[in-house]
């Protein structure tokens, strides 16, 4: 049984603060933290319009309202909520909000979603109140249970304390539910903060460790059907035709059906469900297809970075008349392929209908969208459709769909099967693959103007790429037809240079493409920093001394960066060390500042990365083992797709990487020792999930120039024209 | 039928001999500890031990383990995995998790086999593990970790 007593939301704007009181649940009240994440539909829970839940047996309870996919925000808004409540960390557990796009509404979004390397940075101040107005109630609960002044109470470690007076949490909370939360309630100076700053150890780890954390794929309901489809090879492609004969022939095959994504194969189990649908034979109507093979579309590409519809970006000064005056003009065309985000959990989603209503599981990280979707597909009031975001085995951006793409195909597999159960959608690797979204495919056509003396007089770079925002509700974004995300990096760079301009075409293709891990970032750090440090070398200038001249004025915190990692790596210009070779980056995207020196042998021809120091400034840092860990991550993320990855169209347009083998992940033999240090700083935090990875790739490709005298402008390094 | 041990308990499963063991593991024994990645044994989520050797669960067929003996991630109870499981959690080696089922099945028999395994000898028995958040610095140094504590 549970009590609770919602309370009206305080701060009406945004801070849907409740707190509330549960008796301790099974399997909850317990020490540690490798508990269930999602709220066990057996018990009543407290009104999902809470942040918090203080229960009996003291544990408090933080309701996370972004998805947890290994970034952090399970612990990193537990953090915040802990802090000001001054709890004891083993006290805090974390659980996944449910779908809900007013309650848990990302609050730089307006919707609930995670994205952009928002998670903290919304969620700072809001969670800080939330955690401060519930201090503030278990205050005034002791103050008047003691018959003592509230200003003679302290807590610490989650113990509040009058004089002789000692209480915990849980013996107050049925008290303060019964109260009224303080409209404002003041939070901490950040000079005061105990756990906010601090190496503290995540609450998903143990669980994660021992093989009992529950994903969508380790779903199992009553009689569930496990269903996979078969998805054109070509993207845009349709069903012309197909026959199921032998497919219905496998033993285990329920059903086979046509839905709008391509053919459902439905099966008593996940064996049965991929055997009928290797038994299908389907015909596909390739007329809103892409059947160019990406290099006929990058040709393409190259092509209109001269002669295409430029629109412009960015612009100071007059380019033009600086390139045609210049004594020394450099060009440089950077090209980039395609890229998969290759998850470890390949994309999945559970649906029971039953009686009118659905309830779905999955790794949604923009819930709305799906939700909608799927009580579109069922014909049913979306408030009869309920939405579980459960645990992700990453994303990097796959998930975070507008288009509601999973919401959408587990709708219309419980559409097709036409009856009330339950399914489980399961994609493979090789429909990950094949499965577009892809990051995408771009060129930089590069131009910089030297004078005699090596100063860089003038800067253009025309961006060729589709929009990821163009076709979907994120169009409405879009200001003069120009999406942001297509060459954001390439623009406000930090540099200064009084004669720039950045102009962007947009390509056109029926490949979808998506948000992947640092979105426009991780395509314009690599082109700006490559190209960058050819114009420095080309004026015989020291890579980090040559751009920390060029920081200027209210760049203080590029300027911060650079040379704390210059520092840790002992930078000394220079650039070749006998067998090894040293390459600079630096970078900003989502707020957060990241500068990395690569160390890099040459082996058998091809670059091996022994170390990498990253100096990085996200503002305070919350919780600076996580942030260590999202820059370690960050970087093998990074590394491994510039040496080695692009998903490739071959003829008529069919995706030539099917698995791993031929779309290679980096392993842990090839990944680098590295050095973070974290700048400290009491600016309201900035992301971490996404801005390690832009600056590893060109500090790299600068270190290989410096080493072999190639550059790497055709990614990734390991095509005939990279490295 | 196929009858074979898992996490010591025999187990009698009635499904094609061509399934491969990881779904007769998640699909009809419910043991969804062990993941699928790949299903071509390239990324190592699906590791369980097979009679005292690791073994990708993806590729290996029903049909050939009659009477053998499975450990998965549910079922490990050597020294070696609580040390290891010990030393993923004190470092927070797990981001997403998906692949660290396999990473401690794999970094377990690792010990197992080397109680003080050199970098390279990390990297060996490691790298048929993939894991896409790429958290390999903190694997590298958890099983370290582990091994210093098993030394006692």
């Amino acid at each position: 049984m549970t009590i609770t007593q919602s309370r009206r939301s305080f701060l009406a704007s945004s801070l849907g603060l409740v707190i509330a009181v549960s008796l301790p649940m099974r399997g909850r009240a317990q020490s540690g933290a490798a508990l269930a994440f999602q709220p066990d539909g057996s018990e009543p829970i407290f009104a999902p319009n809470a942040f918090i839940r203080v229960a009996e047996d003291d544990t408090v309870t933080v309701i996370i309202k972004h998805i947890e996919f290994g970034q952090g925000p399970f612990t990193g808004l537990s953090t915040l909520v802990a802090e000001e409540m001054d709890a004891d960390w083993g006290q805090m557990r974390a659980e996944s909000a449910p779908a809900d796009d007013e309650k848990y509404k990302n609050l730089l979004f307006g919707l609930q979603g995670t994205g952009g390397s928002t998670a903290i940075a919304n969620s700072y101040t809001q969670m800080r109140k939330a955690g401060a107005a519930a201090r503030a109630m278990l205050v005034q609960a002791a103050a008047e249970e003691w018959g003592v002044d509230a200003s003679t109470i302290t807590i610490a470690n989650g113990v509040l304390t009058s004089g002789s007076n000692t209480s915990t949490f849980g013996p107050l909370a049925a008290k303060a539910a019964g109260l009224t939360p303080p409209e404002d309630p003041a939070v901490k100076d950040p000079k005061d903060f105990v756990l906010i700053g601090q190496d503290r150890p995540k609450l998903d780890s143990q669980a994660k460790s021992t093989g009992t954390a529950v994903f969508t794929m380790d779903m199992d309901l009553p009689d569930m059907e496990y269903v996979v489809i078969r998805h054109a090879p070509m993207l845009g492609g349709t069903v012309a035709s197909f026959d199921d004969s032998e497919a219905m022939k496998v033993a285990g095959v329920t059903a086979v059906r046509q839905i709008p994504q391509g053919i459902a194969v439905y099966a008593t189990s996940t064996y049965a469900a991929l055997s009928g649908r290797n038994a299908l034979t389907v015909e596909w109507d390739v007329s809103a297809a892409e059947t160019r093979t990406s290099a006929q579309m990058m040709d393409d590409f190259a092509e209109m970075a001269s002669t295409g519809d430029m629109k412009v970006a960015e612009e100071a000064g007059d380019i033009d008349a600086i390139l045609s005056d210049a004594a020394n003009v450099i060009e440089t065309e950077f090209r980039f392929p395609y890229l998969a985000h290759a998850p470890m959990e390949p994309l999945d989603a559970v649906i029971q209908v039953k009686d009118g209503s659905a309830e779905s599981w999955g790794g949604y990280q923009f819930p709305g969208f799906d939700r909608q979707a799927i009580a579109g597909n069922l014909g049913l009031p979306v408030e009869n459709v309920k939405l579980n975001v459960m645990l992700a085995g990453g994303s990097f951006g796959r998930r975070a769909q507008p288009s509601a793409q999973i919401g959408n195909e587990i709708g219309a597999i419980a559409r097709a099967a036409g009856r009330d159960g339950a399914w489980k959608l399961i994609w493979t690797r090789e429909d990950d693959l094949a499965g577009g979204y892809y990051r995408p495919m771009t060129v930089h056509k590069m131009r910089g103007a030297l004078d005699a003396d090596g100063n860089i007089l003038g800067w253009h770079d025309v961006v060729v790429n589709q929009s990821i925002m163009a076709g979907g509700p994120m169009e409405q974004m879009m200001v003069d037809g120009k999406d942001p995300t297509s060459y954001e990096g390439a623009t406000k760079m930090p540099y200064d240079l009084a004669n720039l301009r950045v102009d962007w075409v947009r390509a056109e293709s029926a490949v979808p493409v998506l948000w992947w891990r640092s979105v426009g970032h991780t395509h314009t750090g690599y082109a700006t920093e490559v190209f960058l440090d050819q114009l420095l070398e080309a004026s015989g200038k020291d890579p980090v001394q040559g751009r920390l001249d060029l920081l200027k004025g209210d760049m203080g915190r590029d300027r911060a960066v650079l040379e704390k990692v210059a520092e840790m790596a002992g930078w000394d210009g220079t650039k070749v060390k006998g067998d090894k070779a040293y390459g600079v980056a630096v970078h900003e995207s989502f707020g957060t500042y990241t500068a990395q020196i690569a160390e890099v042998e040459d082996r058998d021809g091809f670059p091996h990365v022994t170390k990498v120091w990253c100096a990085v400034d996200c503002g305070v840092a919350v919780n600076p083992n996580v942030i260590r860990a999202q820059i370690e991550g960050g970087i093998g993320y990074g590394l491994g797709s510039v040496l080695f990855n692009a998903v490739t169209l071959g003829e008529g347009g069919v995706v030539q990487e099917q698995n791993f083998d031929t779309y290679r992940m980096i392993r842990i033999n090839e990944m680098p020792a590295v050095e973070v240090e974290i700048i400290k700083s009491t600016m309201d935090p900035s992301g971490i999930g996404e801005p390690g990875t832009p600056p590893v790739g060109p500090a790299v490709a600068n270190a290989w120039r410096a080493l072999t005298g190639t550059n790497v402008t055709t990614l990734p390094f390991s095509t005939p024209t990279g490295a | 039928m196929t009858t074979f041990t898992v996490n010591g308990e025999e187990r009698t499963v009635d499904a094609p001999g061509d399934t491969p063991l990881l779904w007769v593991l998640r699909d009809e024994l419910k043991l969804t500890g062990s993941k699928f990645g790949c299903g071509v044994a390239q990324c190592g989520a699906c590791t369980v031990m097979l009679d005292g050797m690791t073994r990708r669960s993806c590729v290996t067929p029903l049909s050939t383990l009659e009477g053998a003996d499975i450990r998965t991630i549910e079922g490990l109870d050597t020294p070696e995995a609580a040390a290891v499981q010990a030393a993923w959690t004190a470092i927070d080696v797990p981001q997403c998790g998906w692949c660290q089922s396999g990473q401690v099945v794999s970094a377990a028999a690792l010990l197992y086999e080397i109680p003080n395994p050199t970098d390279d000898e990390i990297d060996q028995a490691m790298a048929g593990n993939i894991c896409r958040c790429a958290t390999y610095v903190r694997i590298r140094q958890a099983i370290k970790d582990a091994a210093k504590t098993l030394e006692g």
